[in-house]
């Protein structure tokens, strides 16, 4: 088992018919990814077709579902449709949405946070890279890739990642990969203020997956979201965890690129992220180059 | 993105809040003009404000030596005085920084009797994903120095955005800050349009700091917004034509102005080593080891997932435009994005802005081989990183290297 999906996991993808989902649906298929479904209103019977794949488009998320088995959704719709989108894969009973749309009003997603209460749907993102679980053969291919991560960069192991960024993901997965160790997942929450799951909805999960046996957490300034896992974490984990804070030298007030990367009213630091990680015994990488090696040390 | 003082309270009194009668003003002849009018409707007091995006006007000081952001006048005389002094010139204040900020534009408005000043604000409480309505006694004061000091002093309601703010949360608010008898309902109607402003405006941050109970008509005392911040998702602006109309071009850095429209999201900071990364979490972390190294980073610049060869040529011209640089570190992981194709725009972009500077590029990823021959080949001074550490590390001596051997040149001469 790995945690979320496995590379068995039906996935459907919303916006499959914009450039950004085609060209991520295609490089899915191309990981070995079971994409059975795609959705885009209007163009419903018609087939999202990528060399021997012929995959079916539906008008709705509901017929998708009913007509294909999926039981994941990946979002590529843009930013004003996006929670509209969000909420019918909600209303369909999805186990699971991730949502990679950049650029979600903050009020958009505050309403789709509240209208989730007491579903069933857990979200990843938005504003994020999505979930990469490696597969078995070379380059990881077989795995289940949705979202924009790159796959090949990935190996099967035991490690489980997750961060607030995307290209900071991909930077530990290599420096895992490179040193011959894999990964049991790789998920990317995004980098926005109000997002489906936190660093520690994700944390939990690993140290229930039987399959893995440390993680690597990575955290920017903003926000309180990894003094949350670390104070769980101190309490609860029974599984090595190495971290990484980005946005030591980011000026207060600034939004640094991504819309939740900022330091306000001298709050969502990276000095107090770092004391709360090591506080809780969670191992500091003191560069974002040394983030597996520092979890190495650990295990 | 943020706007003036006289936009917030322009939208604040769209949503039904209480604020001064006032206008913004870009000529001292305008204030002079709107002033003569409030003096000539029975106002004994004219206030004049200067417009910049930062707090701590009123005890500003301008690069001139006049002190002041925000003057009472009781005569014509004296708004034309202040106006003169104020407009044009640059004023630093504790949140502007030494360089200061010159002011374009004023806000002429009316005064009133303040007998009480209290603070209130709305902002997005992320732990929860909910609107935070906060309220407090200590009224024009520095709210995070309230929050450190005296927290119970502070109040707070988090708000169901399904049902939004009710008169109820508005009442207790008021009683919780001490206010009485008519004033109750007075203070729940202006929350509940500081709310709604919050809401339809998408705001990111309301902040009315000082809320006034101030002397009103016959006797009674009224509410009034005496000085008001707000702040605006910028993922919302796309369905706020009227609010994107506010944004003041003149506020933000070109450089940074000059970024945006290349799709390039660039900060500039005060060191001397430039970065160019794609992925704004890398780019964060490229900063951080470029200081864990010794070295000073100048800017943040995200040139995104996917960037074209003419974005990166756009990111060089403008991290070359900032005099302080001294050497530019490129760190890219192209996951998806393909390093042969940046490594071309790295190429092209040192070729056509005359690279005179030490360059250090890190590529790895996909086609990242390719990449690292195609700067190899270019005949170009290019210094190759293997890990961001390694790269780091280079760019950050190199500076160092540039530094002694013009020194050392110096003093040949």
């Amino acid at each position: 088992m790995s945690i979320l999906v496995t590379p068995k996991t039906k996935i459907l993808v919303q916006g499959i018919t914009g450039s950004f989902g085609a060209k991520h649906t295609q490089l899915s298929l191309d990981y070995g990814t079971q994409v059975v479904a795609g959705v885009t209103p209007g163009k419903g019977g018609q087939t999202f077709d990528h060399g021997d794949k012929h995959v079916p488009i539906f008008d709705s998320v509901a017929q998708a579902v009913k007509e294909s088995g999926a039981t994941a959704s990946v979002i590529f719709v843009p930013p004003p449709f996006a929670a509209d989108s969000i909420l019918e894969a909600v209303d369909a009973e999805l186990d699971l949405v991730v949502c990679i749309t950049e650029g979600i009003p903050v009020r958009d997603m505050v309403k789709v946070k509240r209208a989730m209460q007491g579903r069933k749907t857990r979200l990843i993102g938005p504003n994020c890279p999505g979930i990469v679980v490696p597969g078995e053969g070379k380059d990881s291919f077989g795995g289940c890739r949705i979202g924009i991560c790159p796959g090949y960069i990935n190996k099967k192991g035991h490690i489980g990642v997750v961060s607030r960024s995307g290209t900071l993901t991909y930077e530990a997965v290599w420096q895992l990969t490179c040193r011959g160790v894999g990964q049991s997942a790789c998920v990317g929450i995004g980098g926005d203020p109000v997002n489906g799951s936190s660093h520690l909805d994700i944390i939990k999960m690993f140290n229930d997956d039987p399959e893995t046996t440390g993680m690597i957490m990575i955290g920017e300034i903003g926000g309180s979201s990894e003094e949350e896992a670390a104070e769980w974490i101190k309490k609860n984990c029974r599984k090595p965890v190495a971290g990484f804070i980005a946005g030591a030298t980011a000026p207060p007030g600034r939004r640094m690129g991504h819309a939740g990367a900022i330091i306000s009213g001298g709050k969502g630091t990276a000095a107090a992220k770092i004391a709360a990680f090591k506080e809780a015994g969670i191992g500091v990488a003191k560069t974002p180059s040394e983030m597996a090696d520092t979890l190495l040390k650990m295990m | 993105m943020n706007i003036h003082e006289y936009q917030a309270k322009q939208l604040l009194a769209q949503y039904g809040a209480a604020v001064p009668k006032g206008e913004a003003c870009l000529t001292v002849d305008s204030a002079r003009q709107y002033a003569e009018k409030l003096f000539a409707s029975g106002e004994k007091i004219v206030i004049v404000k200067a417009q910049i995006h930062a707090g701590g006007r009123g005890k500003g000081t301008f690069t001139t030596g006049f002190k002041g952001g925000v003057k009472l006048c009781h005569s014509l005389d004296e708004v034309v005085q202040n106006a003169t002094a104020m407009l044009g010139n640059v004023l630093v204040t504790k949140q502007t920084g030494p360089a200061g900020r010159k002011v374009n534009k004023l806000y002429v408005c009316t005064a009133a009797e303040i007998k009480k000043e209290l603070y209130c604000a709305i902002l997005l409480d992320r732990a929860t994903s909910r609107p935070i309505f906060m309220a407090s006694t200590e009224g024009g004061m520095d709210i995070e120095e309230v929050a450190a000091k005296t927290p119970e002093k502070i109040f707070k309601i988090a708000i169901d955005p399904a049902v939004g703010m009710m008169p109820f949360h508005g009442r207790k608010l008021a009683i919780a800050l001490g206010l009485k008898g008519g004033l109750i309902g007075e203070a729940a109607k202006m929350f509940l349009a500081l709310y709604k402003t919050w809401w339809e405006c998408d705001a990111s941050m309301v902040e009315i700091n000082p809320l006034c109970v101030v002397a009103g008509q016959k006797g009674k005392d009224t509410l009034l917004a005496v000085d008001a911040k707000i702040g605006l998702d910028d993922n919302s602006l796309f369905r706020h034509p009227e609010i994107q109309a506010m944004r003041d071009l003149a506020e933000e850095a070109p450089l940074e102005t000059e970024a945006s429209k290349h799709e390039l999201n660039y900060i500039k900071l005060d060191g001397n080593i430039a970065c160019l990364v794609n992925g704004a979490g890398l780019a964060m972390a490229t900063m951080d080891i470029i200081k864990h190294f010794g070295g000073e980073p100048a800017n943040f610049l995200d040139v995104g997932g996917g960037a074209s060869r003419e974005q990166v040529t756009a990111a060089f011209q403008i991290i070359m435009s900032d005099p302080n640089v001294k050497g530019i570190l490129v760190n890219i992981f192209g996951g998806i994005m393909q390093c042969d194709i940046i490594a071309a725009g790295i190429v092209d972009a040192a070729k056509v802005t005359h690279l005179n500077l030490p360059l250090v590029v890190r590529l790895e990823g996909n086609n990242s081989k390719l990449g690292k021959t195609i700067l190899k080949d270019s005949g170009l001074p290019i210094i190759s990183g293997d890990s961001m550490a390694d790269a780091a590390q280079k760019i950050v001596e190199a500076v160092k290297n540039a530094k002694v051997a013009k020194k050392n040149a110096k003093a040949a001469k």
